[in-house]
């Protein structure tokens, strides 16, 4: 029986590992993580799950940790934000490159520094080339549904890769809300247990795991990590599709609002969807054709159904809560504008950098947004290829 | 007691083929390591080093045992990783062979970069064994000094010059700094003891909890020596109290060899082209000052376990 709860973000994702009961959570407290690592501490405590708890003293052991229990056969898991997952950096590639369906959620925060607890998507935007599966939630129901499907695409024999699942710091991982959760026999069924083919506890077919690969053979590696994951996008929508079953809820690569008919679409990532969504109900009243598209998987990138989702635009702004430094935009921007390079008609593609380090996106920015945007549409050009929005000058 | 002739009928884990160079000592501690184990199934852990670049150039392994490497400074949190999956599983009934855990690093991946995730591998108390072989440098890279290098040590970070005679510092002492974590099991060995090496290798697997073993691994490259000679310079430095063996069991601490007379360190610095510098008239205080040092650890030493 699913049933209404009121949970904040990081209680969703306690609330799925607990009903996922992992073998093994090797977890390092940060903020805004933090309540993660201590809900499930609680759950170990009194006895609710089999789970192994693996108090490590860094992120960058949480990560080694996780993988080594991983390697072992252990459905593993871990979870971080910001500074934990800079720390991580190194073992992250080594996770995705061992193959290993490791689970990690990520609880969005800038990056030091300057040093600042609040949300941006700095730290995981930094490890969108690791290899990882990385899916993006909206709000609490959306990070407890992703973290439940992430197990099953993680594992699947055709992908073998691990997966993050990001939400917002404090705007949703401290925030309740309502959502609903599945009773804790249709999760256990639905990620059903982790049953490898090789694991280093087999000792009756012992294994090397982390060889030496020199030049003639590093690059196929590499190469089978990338095939890995260009087979993930079917795995993802097929796992969507049992999951719409079990919890009558939809998940596609991404989300589209009101998008067929428009001419501008704003594209933005997590919970900042959510406002652009109220905005685009807004510009609909006054007789604007404008609409809205949310990824949810950002990697793998679904470029083919995003130029088809896209192509008929005029113009399109491009939300980045996360700056590259590249003096061209951010990385959500950048892909997307690539992408787009593939549709006929191109739209007019253009970015704003926003809400870094916590700051405030207010309605009368992102309606500058929906104005600079439609106004591209009518000239065919933009005025500003990057605009950082709300900072001061 | 072990013995020779029926340790060397049990099974190699670390079979021939690898590409350690002639003379390193990093094999013959990890053989006998492993042949205390007596046919016990095991997973090893290995951080980025010598021993594992020379053992496992894909496709070949040397290791006829599951092994695994992650990277240079967790050797430890991942083999920690390792025997929780084991801890969890077995409590579930879906494991019921009994598996022992030895993760091998080198000074570098353990004095150095690699002690914060050995101390909180060794403060949470996993079932495994650690063992450092102490080749007193980063070998792999090209003998740079490390924490573990001795006092006035020529090395490539540490080279004597016009106005440094090599590394200004001495040795952190490691196995004092682990048995200081109160774990259940640690001890210094020499592969030139083999005997007393597998003998504590034994109590180390068999103890519950984190163990640690440090061992010293004569380099004939880093210490520029004859590679026939590590297993007298492993003997030496014993025999000079350079490298004590002695061990501490549940916080008592125990000499397991004492020198009939205490040699002078000279006879084991000489052979070593790292200390010739050490041999020139104006460095004679250098020598006084590592004799001294050697003599004082020593005496410390002898304090802790009860000789004195
Ligand atoms: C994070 C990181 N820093 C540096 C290196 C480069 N590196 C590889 S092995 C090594 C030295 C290893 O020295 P040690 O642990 O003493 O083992 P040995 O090579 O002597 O066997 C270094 C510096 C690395 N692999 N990873």
């Amino acid at each position: 029986m699913n049933k209404s709860v009121a949970l904040t973000g990081n209680e969703a994702v306690a609330t799925a590992m607990k009903q996922i009961e992992p073998d093994v959570v090797a977890a390092y407290p940060i903020t805004p993580q933090t309540d993660i690592v201590q809900y499930f501490s609680t759950f170990v405590a009194d006895g609710q799950v089999k789970t192994e708890f693996v108090t490590v003293e860094s992120e960058h052991s949480a990560m080694s940790a996780t993988i080594g229990a991983s390697a072992a056969g252990a459905r593993a898991m871990t979870a971080t934000s910001s500074q934990g997952l800079a720390l991580m950096w190194e073992v992250v590639y080594i996770a995705s490159s061992f193959r290993l369906p490791i689970v990690m959620p990520v609880v969005n925060r800038a990056l030091s520094g300057p040093i600042n607890i609040h949300c941006d998507h700095s730290d995981s935007m930094g490890a969108r080339d690791s290899g990882w599966i990385q899916l993006y939630s909206e709000d609490a129901q959306e990070a407890y549904d992703n973290v439940i499907q992430a197990i099953r695409i993680a594992e699947h024999p055709d992908v073998l890769l691990p997966v993050m699942v990001m939400q917002d710091g404090f705007v949703i991982s401290h925030a309740m809300q309502n959502l609903e959760i599945l009773d804790d026999e249709s999760v256990k069924k639905f990620v059903g247990t982790y049953k490898p083919d090789h694991h280093l506890l087999d000792v009756k077919h012992p294994m090397t795991v982390g060889s030496l690969f020199l030049p003639n053979f590093y690059f196929e590696a590499k190469k089978q990590e990338a095939e890995a994951l260009e087979r993930a996008k079917k795995v993802i929508q097929e796992v969507a599709k049992e999951y719409a079953a079990i919890s009558g809820r939809q998940y596609g690569f991404f989300e589209t609002y009101r998008l067929e008919d428009a001419e501008v679409a704003v594209i933005a990532l997590n919970s900042t969807a959510g406002t652009v969504r109220g905005l685009v109900d807004e510009y609909r009243a006054k007789g604007l054709r404008v609409g809205a598209l949310k990824p949810r998987v950002f990697r793998p990138l679904p470029h083919e159904e995003l130029v088809v989702a896209l192509q008929h635009l005029k113009a399109i702004a491009v939300m980045d809560r996360a700056e590259s430094f590249s003096t061209h935009g951010g990385p959500l921007f950048n892909d997307l504008r690539s992408v787009l390079y593939e549709s006929k008609e191109r739209p007019v593609v253009t970015n704003y950098i926003y809400g870094l380090g916590g700051r405030d996106l207010t309605l009368d920015e992102l309606r500058r947004v929906f104005d600079e945007t439609l106004e591209a549409a009518r000239a065919g050009y933009y005025r500003n290829r990057v605009t950082h929005l709300g900072v001061r000058e | 007691m072990a013995n020779l002739r029926e340790l060397s009928k049990g099974p190699e884990i670390f079979t021939p083929g690898h590409r350690l160079c002639a003379g390193c000592g990093a094999g013959p501690v990890v053989r006998q390591v492993l042949h205390a184990l007596e046919g016990a199934p095991v997973v090893i852990g290995n951080a980025t080093g010598c021993l594992e670049v020379a053992s496992t150039i894909y496709p070949f392994t040397s290791w006829d045992a599951s092994w695994i490497h992650n990277a240079f400074e967790n050797a430890a949190a991942t083999l920690s990783g390792v025997e929780a999956a084991y801890q969890s599983l077995k409590r579930q009934g879906k494991i019921n062979d009994e598996i022992k855990f030895v993760a091998f690093g080198g000074d570098g991946g353990t004095y150095d970069i690699g002690l914060q995730s050995l101390s909180g591998a060794m403060e949470r108390g996993h079932d495994l064994l650690y063992v450092c072989y102490d080749n007193g440098a980063y070998m792999n890279t090209g003998i740079q000094r490390s924490s573990a290098t001795p006092f006035a040590a020529d090395t490539t970070t540490s080279p004597v010059g016009q106005a440094i005679p090599g590394k200004t510092q001495g040795r952190k002492d490691l196995t004092a700094i682990i048995a200081d974590h109160r774990i259940a099991y640690v001890a210094q060995a020499s592969p030139a003891y083999w005997n007393d090496l597998v003998t504590k290798a034994k109590k180390a697997f068999a103890a519950k909890g984190s163990a640690f073993m440090n061992t010293i691994a004569p380099c004939p490259r880093g210490w520029r020596s004859d590679p026939a000679l590590t297993v007298e310079l492993s003997k030496l430095a014993v025999e000079t109290c350079f490298w004590p063996l002695y061990e501490v069991e549940n916080g008592k601490w125990r000499l397991t060899f004492k020198p009939r007379e205490k040699k002078p360190i000279t006879e084991w610095l000489k052979p070593q082209g790292r200390f010739k510098h050490l041999f020139r008239a104006e460095n004679k205080g250098l020598l006084e000052q590592f004799q001294a040092d050697v003599d004082q650890r020593w005496e410390d030493l002898l304090v802790r376990c009860g000789e004195k």
